[in-house]
């Protein structure tokens, strides 16, 4: 890839861009999740690797939390809009080059941002983390180049109108870019007390309401309607989500400091607007899996159908905890639990990764004109993500629902630790397997690229039987 | 092409979009900053500082350019005995805390007293202040300048401390060191009270930044620790390795906050003790090992200073 930072714009090939960030993706997502396990197994067995100073948990838990997101889910968002707006628009990426200096940039970035996280050189705001000098270089070196090449790919189209895939990445990126800069806004102005604590939580739910949710979204929004040959259920149910995306869901972003001394008016105002998040919700996965009429073998057969219908089947229990345990009467139970931790994963490692790993597998052997190497590691790939997040989430939500219980009853706080324990175990198990099932699929990547069969000019991968 | 057919839905995304951020911004922050500190947000602000996170004075969090908590019971400038008072020492250079640098976090009735009565308005960041927090005897609080009104230099007050307490540098401790990715500091309105203490009111936390509260609770709320549980020693324990006095915690060791030397100048070895202590919890020796005295100035003393300060 580093070949053509210097190389003339029509010598590079096309999805050069796409390819760089699925690959880092993919490496980031090793890291990312590694290092999920790795805390994982403190939070079980806190003396294990005792002396390694180095990885202490408080340090290492942000930067796993910002490996995977920054490093994993939105060079994946990336990866997909290298390659699926051009698609959309009948056209070339508006700069590949830019695309691959955005890359190259973008993993230097994250580097230095994680090596300071890691040093404990931090805010102290929970997901704005980051320093203000790096969250200067996230919005204007690593998601500016990006936003660019998305809005003019689109700009210059050659199509008339806009797919809705494509209006939910022009759309995101710019809103992303807002969110980054206001939500930074205490940092770069020193905003204090309870206005730097709601800054923060706009932040949180505003960056991932409006990038992580609806990117995931529209990159199965591409994905279903391509591999499957149906087109879109519903141009206009899409419209009803994005724009219930854009209005109801950037506005509850109070729900998340419920047991905070916020004024009530905006708890209220925040739980109700946060119940009418189903309302995208709904009308999302109803439009996708009514795309799939008639097609529903596929989601046996084809290994990106299935990874992205289960990442869309994963939204529904995803959408009914988000609208529902936010309101007083649930909040009060399960806030600062377990659950939480179990409901961010369903979010990131359930519906979003699901979706995007789809997409990053049906990029590289589009990209790379190479069927899949070996259906059978992407189906092990499958399992081992799927059964592993699922140890994790029903561990975590048990965790979280005894210290709930915990919570009500006042039983003193290390009765929790202890109760928790067996479930810490088995949610260190699901993260590892999640680990090394990744490790699995950059190995089924890589033979890909080297070993995997050609794919004709015209077809679609999909359309090949596996050689092996 | 472009998005010429596109013009309406662009400007309907920009009202949409600005009209959200009108309401879950403008208006809460119009309603958040019209709340006058309370007497606990002046005692945290003048503890803590300007900032516990990041920041120009102190970018690798090591706890620099915070300011000193002292306990006095002499007047510094005449030696005469006073009450007990808490004074806040600001050593010459020590950035000021929002609340006496910027016009709005005070309040109103909190501001006109702190500069009528308290003579803020003469403090000075580059000669260094001793601060008071007093209350009117209609229950306001208030912020004294002691430099202005009593005549006593941040010098003077180090020297003539009972007790000096290094909560503001502490607090860059917890930040930098995670300790609120499990602890909270925000026992929760609904039923957090018997075990936690009062949850904490709208105006606590003007000035304050960052507030830490914790989302992911997997430890005790720490908000009134102190109040819980006073004992230097206790602390001293469980932060070395808080499986000396709590079996079942699952809390990280902090043995490495205590620097390379204890408080009478030994070397500490960590390795040697750990395996002192892992003989201990294997039955092979009866006692564990001596937990060394931290120094006066090492991170430990901080982090310790700052949560039995929480009270």
């Amino acid at each position: 890839m580093l070949k053509y930072l210097f190389e003339k714009e029509e010598n590079i090939p096309q999805g050069s861009a796409a390819v760089f960030f699925g690959v880092s993706a993919i490496a980031w997502f090793i890291i990312g999740t590694g290092l999920g396990s790795f805390n994982a197994a403190k939070l079980a067995f806190p003396d294990w690797f005792h002396g390694l100073y180095a990885l202490q948990f408080g340090h290492m838990r942000q930067v796993h939390v910002h490996a995977v997101i920054f490093g994993w889910i939105a060079m994946a968002f990336a990866a997909s809009m290298m390659y699926i707006t051009p698609a959309l628009g009948n056209t070339k990426l508006w700069s590949e080059k830019l695309g691959v200096w955005n890359c190259l940039l973008y993993n230097l970035g994250l580097c230095l941002a994680l090596a300071l996280l890691w040093s404990g050189v931090t805010s102290g705001r929970e997901y704005s983390d980051h320093v203000w000098p790096i969250d200067l270089y996230i919005a204007f070196i690593m998601v500016l180049p990006w936003c660019l090449n998305v809005w003019m790919t689109i700009i210059n189209r050659r199509t008339q109108g806009i797919y809705t895939s494509n209006w939910f990445f022009a759309a995101c990126m710019f809103m992303t870019v807002i969110v980054f800069l206001v939500g930074n806004l205490p940092e770069f102005f020193h905003l204090t007390g309870l206005n730097e604590a709601y800054m923060t939580w706009w932040f949180a739910h505003n960056i991932l309401g409006l990038l992580i949710t609806p990117v995931a979204a529209a990159i199965t929004y591409y994905i279903v309607p391509k591999i499957t040959g149906n087109p879109l259920y519903s141009h206009r149910v899409g419209h009803l989500h994005f724009w219930s995306i854009v209005v109801f869901y950037s506005t509850p972003a109070a729900h998340h400091l419920m047991s905070s001394p916020l004024p009530e008016w905006l708890k209220s105002f925040a739980s109700v607007e946060g119940v009418l998040i189903l309302v995208p919700a709904i009308a999302y996965v109803c439009n996708i899996l009514l795309t799939m009429q008639g097609k529903w073998r596929m989601f046996v057969e084809n290994v990106e159908i299935k990874f992205t219908i289960t990442g869309v089947l994963l939204a529904i229990p995803l959408n009914m905890q988000g609208g529902f345990q936010q309101t007083r009467a649930i909040n009060w139970y399960i806030h600062g639990t377990g659950w939480i931790v179990a409901h961010a994963h369903l979010a990131l490692l359930g519906f979003s990764t699901f979706a995007e790993a789809a997409a990053v597998y049906y990029g590289m052997q589009v990209l790379l004109r190479r069927k899949l190497y070996s259906l059978s590691l992407a189906n092990f790939h499958f399992w081992t993500l799927l059964i592993g997040f699922s140890l994790y989430w029903i561990s975590m939500t048990i965790a979280g629902l005894i210290q709930g219980a915990a919570k009500i009853y006042e039983v003193p706080y290390v009765d929790v630790v202890i109760a928790e324990h067996p479930y810490m175990i088995v949610r260190w198990l699901g993260g590892t397997m999640v680990f090394l099932g990744n490790i699995v699929w950059l190995w089924n990547m890589y033979m890909t690229a080297r070993a995997g069969d050609e794919v004709p000019v015209g077809r679609q991968p999909a359309e090949l039987a596996y050689g092996r | 092409m472009a998005f010429r057919e596109y013009k309406i839905g662009c400007y309907m995304f920009g009202f949409a979009l600005s009209f959200s951020m009108f309401v879950t911004i403008f208006l809460p922050g119009v309603d958040i900053s019209s709340v006058s500190s309370t007497e606990l947000a002046l005692d945290k602000q003048l503890t803590y500082g300007h900032e516990s996170g990041f920041a120009y004075e102190d970018p690798f969090l090591q706890g620099h350019g915070k300011p000193v908590k002292v306990v006095l019971s002499k007047d510094p400038a005449t030696g005469a005995s006073i009450d007990k008072t808490t004074a806040y020492v600001f050593p010459a250079g020590t950035p000021f805390p929002s609340g006496l640098t910027h016009t709005k976090i005070l309040g109103e009735d909190v501001k006109l007293l702190s500069e009528s009565l308290g003579k803020i308005d003469q403090a000075s960041e580059e000669a260094g202040a001793v601060f008071l927090v007093q209350t009117n005897d209609k229950d306001v609080p208030y912020v004294e300048n002691a430099t202005a009104t009593r005549g006593w230099n941040s010098d003077a007050v180090l020297k003539a401390a009972d007790e000096t307490i290094m909560a503001g540098a502490g607090k860059t401790m917890f930040v930098r060191e995670g300790c609120w990715w499990c602890h909270t500091l925000l026992p929760e309105q609904t039923q957090d009270w018997q075990s936690f203490g009062r949850p904490p009111l709208l105006g606590d936390f003007n000035g304050e930044s960052p507030t830490t509260f914790g989302s992911d609770r997997k430890a005790p709320d720490l908000l009134h620790v102190g109040a819980r549980n006073s004992s230097k020693e206790w602390m001293t324990l469980h932060f070395f390795n808080p499986r000396l006095v709590q079996p079942h915690s699952i809390m990280p060791r902090y043995d490495y906050l205590w620097g390379e030397k204890d408080a009478s100048g030994n070397t500490i070895d960590l390795a040697k003790w750990d395996e002192e202590y892992m003989a201990y919890t294997h039955g092979e020796s009866i006692y564990p090992p001596e937990v060394p005295e931290y120094s006066a100035d090492s991170e430990a003393r901080y982090l310790i200073d700052f949560i039995l300060n929480l009270k």
